[in-house]
């Protein structure tokens, strides 16, 4: 076994996986990664399977250190500035740290949750078969609360495979789209209008329950107490105030405020990543159209191992790498060192 | 002959779950049927259904689009809905001991004030009653209880707490509740029970079903420390009567 030391953390950053379902009527909250795909290529990367535990990296910078032995790790999800003992490194791929070798992370660009995975998984007693941190119910494994400087998580010892790159799509800029419902009807037809039609940005005091929206106020028809009724990832609840809340992996199973629409799963990760202060749009798609992205998603998911390659096979596209560089990535394009940095990942957002 | 039911509202909840509506107010007939839907879907096993979430008024039902579509799964619920309310195979019936007032209950006074009354009339009222876990929702373990009589129904408080204790006793509204877990709260605080309806590492981990009949049972200070101390080491204080 080798440790992974957190030398240094900002909060918001804990260990996530699929999620532990099917205790919703107890009141168990699922948590799990707020960007499940991101979760899932960085651990493809690595060879494990798409929703094993790896940690959840909040917007601000992080670094880690391996302990008595090799880690090897990936990175996948929000972009930042990442080196390892003062050597750019880049995203979607996967790297090993030497015994005693540093990996840190600047503040996330473009994007607000990165995910290390980490070789084998990270040891832990599961809940529920999940290891998630829900810090608010004390779950989670090793720790159940978020990750502190000092930290150490016993992983596996590196197996000296080949690193590996993924390919992944574009996450592109297109509206966070919705299906109306369940409480649509708790509002004018103007009113949900206005709902769709308007800019929002992500509030600063959101987090991994709930991101508050900023934006016009959406008034109710008939008051913003409802009896309570079940929530789902996604679940954009009006209160009183008129700002909207859309539910995120840590919410109440259950809540009393109307809901006037829900991000469709393929869209919640995107949707996660917002950063705040970000302005985008909602579109309201129907039942067919989401349910049809949900395929979509599955099946990009099912390819992930085909998109891994080994990085020796692959060929160094100068193109990319200027690219790469005019969008304000660290890296030297004469620098061989750090020519990873140039994937598609770098024009993602 | 069985008379006819009102349908339940199919609403989507997004792509992956639909919320079958009964009612949107508290209703203990609605909440029957909304009970008896989500026994209905346990005992039919719906490929694809993957939780249900039963609340006072409507059952939440989490799916796999990609085993079942919206309209099959909506048709299926619908007619499930419709069929007569079959009474619940066993009905249990918890004794949960409460310490009322004090330190461990420090809205009690205020609401005998509110009430134009005395505390012991307070507690009197709340321990006479009958109550059944309507649905049980927010944070682990937290029960919500119908069955409050209307002379202790009152709005809830305009400040919410941020942080109240485990094990609280509560009234707001129609309802009362058990919380298991420390957090915030709106509801008026009457009083503090040992009993975990959520402990990890026990047997079971979650005490209360949906459905679960449950009387309150004063006890002193002393009682609920010993019962305290008894709980968190794994035993389950809560009284099971006979049916």
């Amino acid at each position: 076994m080798s440790k992974l030391l957190v030398s240094a953390i900002g909060p918001a950053s804990s260990v996530q996986d699929g999620g532990r379902y099917g205790a919703q009527r107890y009141g168990l909250t699922p948590s799990g990664a707020m960007d499940r795909i991101a979760l899932a290529a960085a651990n493809c990367l690595v060879g494990n399977a798409p929703f094993a535990a790896g940690i959840e990296i909040g917007p601000f910078g992080a670094a880690f250190t391996a302990r008595e032995g090799a880690v090897r790790v990936a990175l996948a999800g929000a972009l930042r500035s990442a080196d390892v003992s003062g050597r750019a490194v880049a995203f979607d791929t996967s790297m090993t740290l030497a015994d005693g070798e540093n990996l840190t992370l600047g503040f996330a660009r473009g994007g607000c949750f990165s995910y290390l995975a980490i070789e084998g998984g990270i040891a832990g007693e599961p809940m529920f078969g999940s290891l998630a941190v829900n810090a608010r119910a004390g779950l989670g494994s090793p720790y159940p609360r978020p990750l502190q400087a000092g930290d150490a998580l016993q992983v596996e010892a590196a197996s000296g495979a080949p690193e590996r790159r993924i390919d992944l799509p574009a996450a592109g800029n297109r509206p966070i789209c919705v299906v109306l419902g369940p409480q649509d009807d708790e509002f004018s037809e103007d009113t949900v209008r206005l709902f769709l039609d308007s800019e929002w940005k992500v509030s600063a005091t959101s987090d991994r329950m709930g991101y508050r929206l900023e934006g016009p106020a959406i008034q109710h028809l008939h008051g913003h107490n409802i009896v309570s009724d079940g929530t789902v990832n996604g679940s954009i609840q009006v209160p009183g105030n008129g700002a909207p809340i859309v539910l995120m992996p840590d919410r109440g199973t259950t809540g009393g405020y109307p809901k006037i629409a829900t991000v469709i799963s393929a869209d919640f990760g995107r949707f996660a990543q917002i950063p705040v202060g970000t302005g985008f749009h909602f579109k309201a798609v129907s039942m067919a159209e989401a349910q049809a992205e949900l395929r979509k998603l599955a099946e990009l998911l099912r390819s992930l191992p085909d998109r891994v390659r080994d990085i020796e096979s692959f060929d160094l596209n100068l193109e990319a790498l200027q690219t790469a560089n005019v969008a304000g990535a660290a890296v030297s394009a004469i620098d061989a060192g750090t020519w990873q940095t140039a994937s598609p990942a770098a024009a993602r957002d | 002959m069985a008379a006819i039911l009102s349908p339940p509202r199919l609403l989507p909840s997004g792509d992956s779950a639909i919320t079958v509506e009964f009612s949107r107010h508290i209703d203990d007939a609605e909440n029957q049927r909304v009970l008896a839907l989500d026994r209905a879907v346990a005992t039919e096993a719906i490929a694809g259904v993957t939780e249900t979430v039963p609340t006072y008024r409507s059952l939440l039902v989490h799916y796999d689009p990609l085993q079942i579509g919206f309209d099959a799964l909506s048709e299926k619920l619908g007619a499930l809905a419709q069929l007569p309310v079959p009474p619940a195979a066993k009905t249990r019936r918890w004794r949960i001991p409460v310490v009322y007032g004090g330190e461990h209950g420090i809205d009690l006074e205020d609401v005998a004030k509110t009430l134009n009354t005395t505390p012991d009339d307070i507690v009197a009222r709340h321990i006479a009653a009958d109550y059944r876990v309507a649905m049980i929702g927010f944070t682990p373990g937290w029960s919500y209880l119908s069955g409050l009589p209307a002379s202790l129904q009152m709005p809830r408080r305009q400040n919410p707490r941020l942080l109240t204790p485990a094990g609280t006793v509560s009234i707001g509204g129609v309802q009362t509740g058990v919380q298991c877990l420390a957090g915030p709260s709106g509801w008026h605080l009457l009083g503090r029970t040992a009993v975990r309806t959520y402990q990890l590492h026990r047997d079971p981990i979650f005490l209360l079903e949906p459905g679960d009949r449950v009387t309150f049972d004063p006890v002193d200070a002393k009682t609920f420390a010993e019962q305290d101390r008894a709980a968190e080491a794994g035993e389950i204080v809560a009284e099971l009567m006979a049916t």
